[in-house]
């Protein structure tokens, strides 16, 4: 199980609380969680990286094992203890504006 | 006993203001989607308890809410706004080209017959309808293809589809009007379209008269004469009597022509209101005083409405959407402030007071009759 946490509006919006736990098949990636992601919650569609070139939105950073991956390769492994379950996924609405 | 229910989209929120057709005593329910840019939530006329609202965030996007009961429980329904086809570009602030781009929905315009049929205006300007209450939104493409399309150039606020009318009298036809793009008028159901422009003058472009590139605040109709149309432009005031192919300036004695929304009494299609604004650089009402202005006489001839309303140092603005009327016997007039007022009238705009008044910045304000 891979464990992420989103920003307290997306939370709202997919209507669930702390942590979640998903599973990923396969790879481990951005872009693999993020898919899992999507796939359970469809009302997050489009509020983590745009619907048709799947681009992470600019305000949108993904930090996991106290390093900034939002610009490694949506198709990059992520860290080992993410894949392993022991660290969450942190995807982190950017600290700007009011 | 009728009543009245006010859905006000602000900067962190969509608030819900209900009260009985006396609309003495309001209740006040919200923040919804606290802390989310709401630009707009509107009522299906026929079917009252059909809601949509727009939501949207500079962080998460886009997001479509609707509800079945009147604003009581939302669920989130489609949000994929694609252009159709390859999009092409259009004129950016410095000239060069810049490929469309949504943004996100200014506007919901519900169809007039079909709780399940919504028209959105979007930025960057185009417009999209659903059929199925908002899972799916396609494309009417015609609009942001026609010829003039590549010279279209944002306005300071976006460049923003914002203004829907539907015609009730020929369901062919629609107007939009886009910042600052102009009108445009569609005879078949929105498939083609047609600048409509002919009698602005806009001193800020290098044609004045040009088809394209003026700068229309907004555009309102009383649904007895569709062909009468109302505009608040980026200075000027404006009236078209032959649906659009001609505009005449009726600017008369405001105090500014210049102003964002404009509205038209429920039983008088006479009797319009705006609420004049000091611009370029300031943007808040002339001498801090904010006064509605009506006109009985189609335009020219204006009186401020000041009873209620703050005569001393307020500079809030007053957005393009953030004005409507309602239908009781005594038409009821409502705008809300940057400054996180509601201010309603029940008389016609002769008195006024606040019916909420710290709410975050108002965007859009509509309204719902009830039976």
């Amino acid at each position: 199980m891979i464990r992420v946490v989103l920003p307290a509006h997306l939370r709202t919006l997919a209507r669930i609380s702390g942590e979640l736990e998903l599973p990923v098949d396969g790879k481990i990636t951005q872009r693999s969680v993020v898919d899992a992601l999507e796939e359970r919650y469809p009302t997050l569609r489009g509020t983590i990286r745009d619907q048709a070139t799947k681009k992470r939105r600019p305000y949108i950073r993904f930090f996991a094992c106290e390093k900034d991956l939002s610009h490694d390769s949506l198709d990059a492994p992520l860290p080992e203890p993410v894949a392993a379950g022991n660290e969450p996924l942190l995807i982190v609405g950017a600290i700007a504006g009011g | 006993m009728s009543s009245v229910r006010v859905l006000v989209g602000t900067r962190k929120g969509a608030f819900i203001l209900t009260a009985d057709g006396k609309r003495d005593t309001w209740d006040v329910s919200g923040p919804h989607f606290a802390g989310w840019e709401i630009y707009h939530v509107k009522g299906s006329p026929v079917d009252p308890q059909r809601l949509y609202a727009s939501q949207t965030s500079s962080w998460f996007g886009q997001v479509v809410q609707r509800s079945n009961d009147g604003g009581q429980t939302w669920e989130p329904v489609g949000n994929k706004f694609e252009y159709a086809g390859v999009p092409g570009t259009h004129q950016w602030y410095d000239g060069t080209a810049r490929p469309w781009e949504f943004k996100r929905v200014w506007h919901f315009e519900p169809s007039l017959n079909d709780p399940d049929t919504v028209y959105a205006g979007v930025e960057d300007a185009a417009l999209f309808r659903t059929t199925d209450g908002g899972q799916n939104w396609e494309e009417l493409a015609g609009l942001r293809e026609h010829k003039t399309g590549s010279s279209w150039q944002p306005g300071a606020g976006g460049m923003c589809l914002h203004t829907i009318l539907l015609d009730p009298v020929n369901a062919q036809r629609m107007f939009v009007a886009i910042s600052a793009a102009g009108a445009f008028r569609s005879d078949d159901a929105g498939t083609t379209w047609k600048p409509i422009n002919q009698g602005l003058h806009s001193e800020y472009i290098p044609d004045p008269a040009a088809e394209v590139g003026h700068c229309v605040h907004r555009i309102a109709m009383h649904p007895s004469r569709p062909d009468v149309l109302f505009m608040q432009k980026h200075w000027d005031v404006l009236r078209s009597d032959n649906a659009g192919e001609m505009w005449t300036e009726v600017s008369g004695n405001l105090p500014s022509d210049f102003g964002f929304p404009i509205d038209v009494h429920a039983h008088e299609p006479e009797t319009v209101y705006v609420v004049p604004i000091k611009s370029d650089g300031e943007h808040f009402p002339p001498e801090g005083k904010l006064r509605a202005y009506r006109s009985r006489t189609g335009g020219n001839e204006w009186e401020a409405l000041t009873n209620g309303l703050p005569q001393k140092d307020c500079y809030v603005n007053v957005l393009r959407d953030a004005m409507a009327v309602d239908s009781l016997d005594s038409c009821g007039i409502y705008f809300g402030t940057t400054g996180g007022q509601v201010y309603a009238s029940s008389d016609s705009g002769d008195s006024w007071k606040p019916i909420v008044r710290d709410l975050p910045a108002v965007l859009s304000v509509e309204v719902q009759t009830l039976a």
